[in-house]
């Protein structure tokens, strides 16, 4: 047992290495207990006193008691209308990088263009959309100028899960296929995209929570303000969004109650940022099950 | 990728005798949709790339008509900005930028990177299954609400602490922005020191290191291309943060010379002053210049990150 003497330095540093295992995991431990903290704050702040009313009625101006009905209907249909618009060519462009671009000069300047887009800030975008909608079109601050320079945004975003999760499919499976004498655009319909659909589909609920909490892109081209009707499915209505009047009430709102609606209205956005990216993996974890079992 | 498709047509033509033009429609079809589909897909990458045309045309076009107005010299090196006078130097702002920036690396950096250690090296499974999905939730928190929770929780905080009159400035907004940044530079950090490969640590093991002497002569040596790479992801992020960094900067147009001093970044330049200005005004334009300068900085840490994985490539 004692062929080993323990000198000073290895003493040292076993006990280096114990502090320093202490140190991780009380980092570790900090950080976490944060982040616990700050969705509890969030969400204590607003939830208790949410009510239906408040989710569905007009917001005031000065009198206390406003609603957020037409601003959360707003980030849906912005959203709704963004992802419609992106994941088609998010989704066709990602299968381009992952299957069909062979390995030369010009993909590669196709994939500096797409980690550049990806890199561009959030506010360029709304810059680019106030450029192109209320300056070059002349239709001003509008739900369609939003959702469509929300689809800018999401696009990169989209490329980039969808090639990650292709390329995760195993070269087998494919071989397979192209055994059976499929083409390469059936093999990629029934055979690709089906394995690669669960990294999509987390792909896509990342995607659809940072677009529905995103507010400086629909602050410069929907707008501080809504049409003042619920269910105003017109594209060039103004389209105040659930982040925008978060940061509206915050700044400029004179209501009394300015304060509670902003509390409220954070709680609503974590809530339903959060119920996106569980709701849809819900599916994705039972058939999950069912393969393993 | 003929080979298959042509495996399908020698096929075809056997079956397409004795059954008729019907087999031969059916060929057609399938091959072109094959051809259809590809060319959608190209479609859609260069949808992709038009859009980054879109947004270098469109804010470069209107960032160049600064220069008409204003020197290159006054708007680079002048702190004075008085758009009301005519006087735009943006001198300040890109200093504040990139102090905002460093200033949240230095406090980012070694939390988000003992994270990423903990989780990839140290920590037990059951660990890791916890912490990869509670920070996926921190990427999720839209950045408006780090903003609001910064000014009505981290500002009333750092006033009390600090004893100053203003909580806002360059601190709050650093840490508000280390929040956000968290979760990125930890993913990829963590991405690279697991791709180390295991036999590095079973030789440095069989010297006789303890586990912490291991992962900072032996993992982070080997892993610190990505680690680098993380760390320039993140400070994209920090720099082109916009809603969470207005609401906690002080909103000042004045050079940062304290952690304390409200004052004013890029982003939050841009974004507080672009709608009350016309859209042919030479402070319109200035605005689209810092917004093309916020863009040239992106893509040069873009490029930078490729550079550095293409050095990283033969390594492994």
């Amino acid at each position: 047992m004692s062929g080993f003497t323990r000198t000073p330095k290895i003493t040292r540093s076993i006990r280096l290495n114990k502090i320093a295992t202490v140190g991780f995991y009380t980092l570790g431990i900090l950080v976490l207990t944060l982040i616990f903290w700050l969705l509890y704050t969030i969400l204590s702040k607003g939830l208790p006193s949410l009510s239906w009313g408040f989710l569905t009625k007009l917001p005031e101006e000065m009198d206390v008691g406003g609603g957020i009905g037409p601003v959360l209907f707003n980030s849906f249909y912005i959203l709704g209308i963004s992802l419609a618009l992106s994941i088609p060519i998010g989704i066709g462009a990602g299968i381009y990088m992952a299957e069909y671009a062979p390995k030369n000069k010009f993909t590669e300047v196709l994939r500096i263009c797409v980690e550049s887009l990806a890199s561009v800030p959030s506010i360029v975008f709304g810059m680019l959309g106030l450029a192109i909608f209320a300056s070059y079109f002349q239709v001003g601050l509008t739900i369609l100028g939003g959702a469509v320079s929300l689809a800018f945004l999401n696009l990169p975003m989209l490329a980039r899960v969808t090639e990650e999760s292709i390329r995760a499919v195993p070269v087998d499976v494919r071989n397979a296929s192209y055994a059976l004498g499929t083409t390469k655009f059936q093999c990629i319909r029934t055979v690709v995209l089906p394995i690669a659909m669960r990294g999509i589909i987390t792909g896509i609920c990342l995607v659809a929570g940072r677009a529905f909490g995103e507010s400086a892109v629909i602050l410069l081209t929907a707008g501080l303000s809504t049409s003042g009707e619920m269910w105003d499915f017109n594209l060039f209505s103004p389209g105040e969004t659930l982040a925008v009047h978060l940061w509206y009430v915050q700044s400029e709102a004179i209501v009394e109650d300015a304060k509670q609606i902003a509390d409220r209205s954070a709680a609503v956005l974590v809530l339903v940022v959060l119920l996106i990216n569980l709701l849809f993996r819900i599916p994705l974890w039972i058939s999950n099950r069912k393969l393993k079992m | 990728m003929g080979t298959p498709a042509q495996s399908f047509a020698t096929k075809d033509e056997l079956l397409t005798k004795p059954m008729g033009s019907n087999r031969f429609n059916r060929y057609a079809r399938v091959h072109f949709s094959n051809k259809l589909f590809k060319f959608y897909a190209l479609f859609s990458i260069f949808a992709l790339c038009f859009v980054l045309g879109l947004v270098i045309f469109f804010i470069g076009k209107t960032a160049l008509l600064t220069f008409q107005h204003v020197s290159v010299a006054e708007f680079f090196f002048s702190f004075d900005w008085t758009p009301e006078e005519g006087r735009f130097g943006a001198a300040l702002f890109i200093i504040n930028t990139l102090s905002l920036t460093a200033l949240t690396l230095v406090i980012a950096v070694p939390i988000s990177v003992g994270m990423a250690i903990l989780i990839a090296e140290i920590a037990p499974t059951w660990f890791k299954n916890l912490v990869r999905p509670v920070l996926d939730l921190l990427v999720g928190i839209p950045s408006i609400v780090y903003g609001y929770l910064g000014l009505t929780v981290l500002i009333p905080f750092l006033r009390e602490i600090s004893g100053e009159n203003l909580g806002d400035g360059l601190l709050a907004a650093a840490l508000v922005l280390t929040l956000m940044i968290l979760p990125t530079i930890c993913r990829i950090s963590d991405d690279a020191i697991s791709a180390v490969p295991k036999k590095y640590r079973d030789a440095a093991y069989a010297m006789g290191s303890t586990r912490i002497q291991v992962i900072m002569k032996v993992i982070l040596p080997a892993a610190g291309r990505g680690v680098v790479a993380a760390i320039i992801m993140g400070m994209t992020r920090a720099i082109g943060e916009t809603m969470a960094v207005v609401m906690v900067i002080g909103n000042t147009a004045q050079l940062a010379k304290s952690f304390f001093s409200p004052t004013s970044v890029l982003t939050s330049n841009i974004v507080m002053q672009i709608s009350n200005v016309d859209f042919d005004s030479p402070w319109n334009y200035a605005l689209h210049m810092m917004a093309f300068l916020l863009l040239l900085i992106s893509f040069a840490l873009i490029l930078f990150i490729r550079f550095l994985g293409r050095k990283g490539g033969d390594l492994t």
